[in-house]
């Protein structure tokens, strides 16, 4: 961990330097580090400490997006390798995010996609304006862990709650999370609409979609208990 | 000599506007259909060009329509007086909408705002002269909550008529000029036809029209099917429209804010190019809502000095244009009636009034935009009356002195007249009084005091410390609220365009699909209860 590679991966991430970052992965292929190793010991720990920097008001947002970039660069590079030694790097998650019916909104939703994808979980974004059905059809398609719907309207607010309910409705819930974000969204109204989950901020929805991976992972043992 | 703040010089104005102009060339401005087939049918031999939902529209187009749009229009109130001068330097405020949320002067936490609270906001707003018209603060969530509901089980528009039913509340308790919006292009006829019903008929409406419409493009250069379809039906009925382009500076619009003004230019011009090839001539507002976008939080911050800065830069666009300017100010993102909430409110109403923006939005909002106080709202009167002091700046009151009342040693004629009006700034008064310095007895000062100062209500506090224990501007705008609603007295409309009301809002219930349920019954034009 104090290995100055391993270092200099990690600092190519804080300073969102995709370049770097690339070359830095393709390096420690041509010197057969483990890519495993190169993720969890080097470039994650970068986007830890950027999302930790920004949660202390220390980083902003072009800055953390800029990490989450060098991020994806990274892993793309180091990808191949860890597929063919079956040390696929472990997806947290898959989540199904989109804006809400009649809500074009995307900046928020795009945040989160990039914020989350880049801390690895499996990202399938449907983009904006999305239909309940839209949403219950790509979560069972996927099978989805979590399905999130932004909203900035006040006026389009309404269409987060006819997401869930169409969850409901489709018996994906409690297995499939349902989390909301958005400007004019609140603790209260998810509370309200019986959402599992909100966030006021991107970092917020990391740590957000991480603690109800904990929960549907508990879920999934049992259930896979429970058929065996 | 009225004092006025400018931001950009003739030269920035210029390359903004020659920018602007090409990004409507390249990369083009996203339209909706309608927008397509008018750009289509007005343009083609002069250039206009349309792919994928794109169009590319050349300056020769956008002048043609600019030359077409008036300077300057009234909009009037209930009894056909004018009320709203939209053109020129003259300034109006308006409380800002559309909050979802409103502030509980109990609990100060954020509820869900209700009838009652729009009925408050309204009453509040109808008694104080700072505000030249009334608007669509809040959503009714008692009424439109279930109409929500029941229209998303339809799937329908969500918003449902929830826009109509806020336009017939503020039409009920108001004489005022109504600054409104609707939520989806179907709703906006039957919010047209109840202005129509309370004016005497739809030439009645466009000849002395009493509301303006807002209506938003999406950043970036994006005019939405319901974007593009309200300015256009707005434009044919004659009813004023406002174009409100909301660039949010680093995050949908250049992080630069010449970069963002240019941006609003673009989207702006494109929005006037639409509705001026609609119906030429038609009332249109160069309005807008430009705010730097927080770095830390993802939001748009109404409070911040640069979100004030960029409303008055594209206003500066906008005169340049000679066109009515709008913009969204008096605003704070506070959660609390609280030190922020004031410094950052009287801020941005000094400079929206030093700017010369006719119509300025957002009294009364926290929480950047998402939360109404009422108690905000008359705190901000407050601020708005001491920024139209400040912008009728320093007057000189000679015209009451004579001149043989300046005691003088000057004889000669000319020589007198120049010291005459030099003089009597204050020679003329010690020339009464002397070194007695009794002011309070003079009789200017019983006739201009009210001209020199702004007296503030009992908001302000202004006065010795007492016995009592000093109270805060919060506690005394609660007071302020009760009194300003005991004081407000309900217009009486008559029983002919109340049923006119409800025809429409039985007519538009059953449109959006949400006749005889719950919200049906919410939405009667009965009296609300005061």
């Amino acid at each position: 961990m104090s290995d100055p590679f391993f270092g200099a991966m990690r600092q190519s991430i804080i300073d969102g330097a995709p370049d770097t970052a690339t070359a830095l992965a393709q390096q420690a292929l041509a010197n057969g580090i483990d890519p495993l190793a190169a993720v969890n010991q080097g470039f994650a720990a970068g986007i830890k400490f950027a999302g930790d920097q920004f949660g202390c008001g220390e980083m902003f947002l072009p800055d953390l997006l800029a990490s989450a970039e060098a991020m994806k660069a990274a892993i793309k590079i180091l990808e191949p390798e860890m597929l063919k030694r079956g040390s696929e790097c472990k997806v947290l998650g898959k989540i199904v995010l989109g804006t809400a019916r009649g809500d074009i909104h995307d900046i928020g939703k795009n945040l989160v996609a990039t914020i989350l994808s880049a801390s690895g979980f499996q990202i399938f974004d449907l983009g904006t304006s999305v239909t309940p059905e839209q949403f219950v059809a790509k979560a069972k398609e996927v099978d989805a862990d979590i399905v999130g719907v932004s909203a900035l309207l006040t006026t389009t607010m309404a269409g987060q709650k006819a997401v869930i309910e169409a969850l409901d409705r489709n018996g994906l819930r409690p297995r499939v999370k349902a989390i909301i974000g958005g400007a004019a969204v609140t603790s209260k109204w998810a509370a309200e609409i019986g959402a599992d989950g909100y966030s006021r901020n991107a970092i917020d929805a990391l740590e957000l979609a991480k603690n109800l991976m904990g929960r549907v992972d508990n879920k999934d043992v049992n259930k896979r208990t429970a058929l065996a | 000599m009225r004092p006025r703040i400018q931001l950009l010089s003739p030269e920035l104005i210029n390359r903004i506007l020659r920018e602007a102009f090409e990004l409507l060339m390249n990369p083009g401005v996203r339209v909706g259909s309608a927008a397509v087939e008018l750009l289509h049918s007005a343009g083609v031999e002069i250039g206009v060009e349309i792919n994928d939902g794109v169009a590319h529209i050349p300056e020769a187009l956008v002048r043609q329509c600019l030359a077409s749009a008036p300077h300057d229009f009234y909009l009037y109130k209930r009894q056909g007086e004018k009320a709203v001068h939209y053109g020129g330097d003259d300034v109006h405020f308006d409380p800002g909408s559309c909050c979802v949320q409103m502030l509980d002067p109990d609990t100060l936490e954020a509820r869900p705002s209700e009838t009652r609270d729009l009925v408050r906001i309204v009453q509040v707003t109808e008694t104080l002269p700072q505000f030249a018209a009334q608007s669509t603060a809040v959503v009714c969530n008692d009424a439109c909550n279930d109409a929500c509901n029941d229209a998303c089980r339809d799937s329908r528009a969500p918003s449902a008529i929830g826009d109509l039913y806020r336009l017939l509340i503020v039409l009920q308790h108001s004489d005022k000029p109504v600054v409104t919006g609707s939520f989806s292009a179907a709703g906006l006829q039957g919010m047209i036809d109840l202005l129509a019903a309370d004016s005497g008929g739809p030439d009645k409406l466009r000849q002395q029209p009493r509301a303006v419409f807002d209506v938003c493009p999406s950043p970036p250069l994006n005019w939405s099917e319901f974007g593009s379809h309200n300015l256009i039906d707005l434009a044919r009925a004659g009813v004023p429209a406002e174009i409100v382009s909301m660039p949010l500076a680093g995050g949908t619009a250049p992080v630069t804010l010449a970069g963002s003004v240019t941006q609003h230019a673009a989207e702006t011009l494109a929005g006037i190019t639409l509705h001026q090839l609609a119906a030429p001539g038609a009332p249109i507002v160069w309005g807008g809502a430009p705010a730097i976008f927080d770095m830390r939080t993802g939001g748009a911050p109404m409070g911040a000095v640069e979100t004030a800065m960029l409303n008055m830069a594209c206003a500066e666009v906008g005169k340049h244009l000679g066109l009515p300017t709008h913009g969204y100010l008096v605003a704070t993102d506070s959660k609390l009636v609280d030190a922020q909430a004031g410094a950052e409110s009287a801020r941005s109403a000094m400079l929206g009034a030093l700017a010369g923006i006719n119509m300025i939005s957002g009294a009364g909002m926290l929480e950047s935009l998402a939360c109404f106080s009422v108690e905000k709202l008359v705190i901000d009167a407050e601020s708005i009356a001491s920024a139209y002091r400040l912008a009728r700046g320093i007057e000189v009151r000679s015209n009451e002195v004579r001149s043989d009342e300046v005691h003088s040693d000057v004889h000669d004629e000319k020589a007198r007249g120049e010291k005459t009006a030099r003089e009597t700034l204050a020679t003329a008064m010690f020339a009464q009084i002397g070194l007695s310095g009794e002011f309070l007895k003079l009789k200017e000062t019983r006739a201009r005091f009210r001209q020199e100062q702004h007296l503030p209500s009992p908001v302000i506090d202004r006065s010795a410390r007492g016995s009592e224990p000093a109270t805060d501007v919060f506690t005394r705008a609660r007071t302020r609220v009760d009194e300003l609603v005991g004081k407000y007295r309900k217009p009486a409309l008559s029983e002919d365009v109340l049923r006119k009301f409800q025809a429409i809002v039985d007519r538009e219930a059953v449109r959006a699909g949400v006749e005889g349920t719950e919200s049906g019954k919410n939405i009667g034009v009965a009296p609300a209860t005061k």
